[in-house]
């Protein structure tokens, strides 16, 4: 596990150092979502309805922004096959890479989201679940995101690509995350939609890393 | 007489539907060296990556202990240390943290004074704390090679040096020949393959030009 901890905190020191580019995917979801408002009118009702989803849709878009990067810079230099042929697995390598993005771009917008919700006229009720489906459902894009980023690693004109594989992976965990709030809103238990994205994020934990390794390993060859 | 350390048994390699080479046979033991040498895009960085596993052979396999290295990698994975054309190194890192997670992430000890000794052997430890990003191609090349020096734990450890020389000046060259010579002498094992001049003595040649097919060196089919 040594090699688990050195790739995430060194992940974490170059995200610090290179602090804008860290943080554009952040300032992506909160630019995105402001346009809204500004779009389709400042009728509370209608930003209301639709607020959940809106958030839920900027932070998918948010969480792909940063992704393609996520092995490119490391392909680019040959840190990649380094990694690839260290003592430790390379799939805890990823879990590390996926963590760091996590820490980096989903824990910030899930901090960030109840001024989005303020903005959007989320109703109140629905805010400790959209905390909490963002922190729950979150790992689940950079994990699931992984994947395709390895996939398309060495691609030309990747990010397109990689956009087209992961956002109907997404679509699970964009429909319940959504649904969590609304439930909540509407006054009913959220805990079964939350539960699913607990799953879901801990099912990707087991599998994404070990199959965006292979995927990378293939690139390798 | 003791089992060599190092075996290579009929390895051939094919790359985008072509075979670079084949029937290559090496056998190393602790202290000694090889040396692969050919033309320009011969196979020798490809006979490289399939010993150190980044490509499949078309034959043969790589014996490290007289284990299957790529059925048993744990032990060659902690043995081997591989430097490729790419230096691996983030810009945004400075020069001791670069050494210092490839050092965590091959289980070596990553303090500071074994770091900067590493970087004192290929003339670096005065660059420590700057950022990899203003390196020249030379300095970046003698920091990736800070690699091994610095990373490699086990003994008999393995090198295996892609045109280590590349764009280093004289007396970098003989920094890292007195490196390999070192580690050599503590029984390591090295692979370099370059046609530039290195001081590897009593090196075994590879010559990879005679591993060709006859097909691959026909210049009017090549």
């Amino acid at each position: 596990m040594q090699g688990f901890g050195a790739a995430l905190a060194r992940d974490l020191l170059i995200a610090r150092r290179e602090g804008g580019e860290a943080l554009l995917a952040v300032i992506f979801f909160v630019l995105g979502t402001v346009l809204f408002p500004l779009g389709v009118g400042p009728e509370a009702k209608l930003l209301a309805a639709v607020a959940a989803g809106l958030i839920w849709v900027m932070a998918l878009l948010a969480t792909l922004l940063a992704l393609d990067r996520l092995f490119q810079a490391d392909w680019r230099d040959g840190a990649l096959e380094l990694m690839a042929l260290a003592p430790e697995n390379l799939a805890l390598i990823v879990a590390a890479k996926c963590l760091a993005h996590w820490l980096v771009t989903g824990l910030p917008m899930a901090i960030a989201a109840p001024l989005m919700a303020l903005l959007l006229n989320l109703h109140i009720d629905g805010w400790p679940v959209l905390i909490a489906a963002l922190l729950l459902g979150g790992p689940a894009l950079s994990l699931i995101g992984a994947v395709c980023a390895a996939l398309i690693v060495g691609a030309r004109r990747g990010g397109v690509l990689m956009t087209l594989l992961a956002l109907p992976l997404y679509i699970p965990t964009l429909i319940f995350g959504a649904g969590a709030v609304q439930a909540a809103i509407g006054g009913f238990d959220a805990s079964g939609h939350l539960a699913i994205m607990a799953a879901t994020t801990l099912a990707s934990a087991a599998l994404c890393p070990w199959a965006a390794a292979a995927a990378l390993r293939q690139a390798m060859e | 007489m003791a089992t060599p350390a190092f075996i290579i048994e009929d390895l051939a390699c094919r790359r985008s539907g072509r075979v670079l080479f084949a029937g290559v046979e090496l056998e190393l033991s602790a202290g000694e060296a090889a040396l692969a040498t050919g033309r320009n895009g011969s196979g020798k960085s490809s006979l490289l990556r399939v010993v150190a596993g980044l490509l499949q052979p078309l034959t043969g396999r790589v014996l490290w202990q007289g284990e299957d290295a790529r059925r048993a990698p744990d032990a060659f994975r902690a043995a081997m240390r591989y430097v490729g054309h790419a230096d691996g190194l983030q810009p945004a890192l400075t020069v001791f943290e670069n050494l210092a997670f490839w050092a965590k992430l091959s289980g070596a000890s990553a303090a500071r004074p074994d770091m900067l000794a590493a970087l004192a052997a290929v003339g670096l430890d005065d660059l420590a704390d700057l950022p990899a990003r203003i390196l020249s191609a030379g300095q970046r090349r003698r920091l990736a090679l800070a690699r091994p020096i610095g990373t490699t734990t086990e003994n008999p450890g393995l090198w295996l040096l892609d045109e280590p020389t590349v764009a280093l000046d004289r007396p970098s060259v003989a920094r890292i020949e007195a490196a390999i010579a070192d580690f050599r002498a503590q029984g390591g094992i090295v692979i370099a393959s370059t046609n530039a001049p290195l001081a590897l003595p009593d090196a075994k040649p590879v010559d990879i030009d005679a591993h060709a097919p006859e097909s691959a060196l026909d210049p009017e089919i090549v």
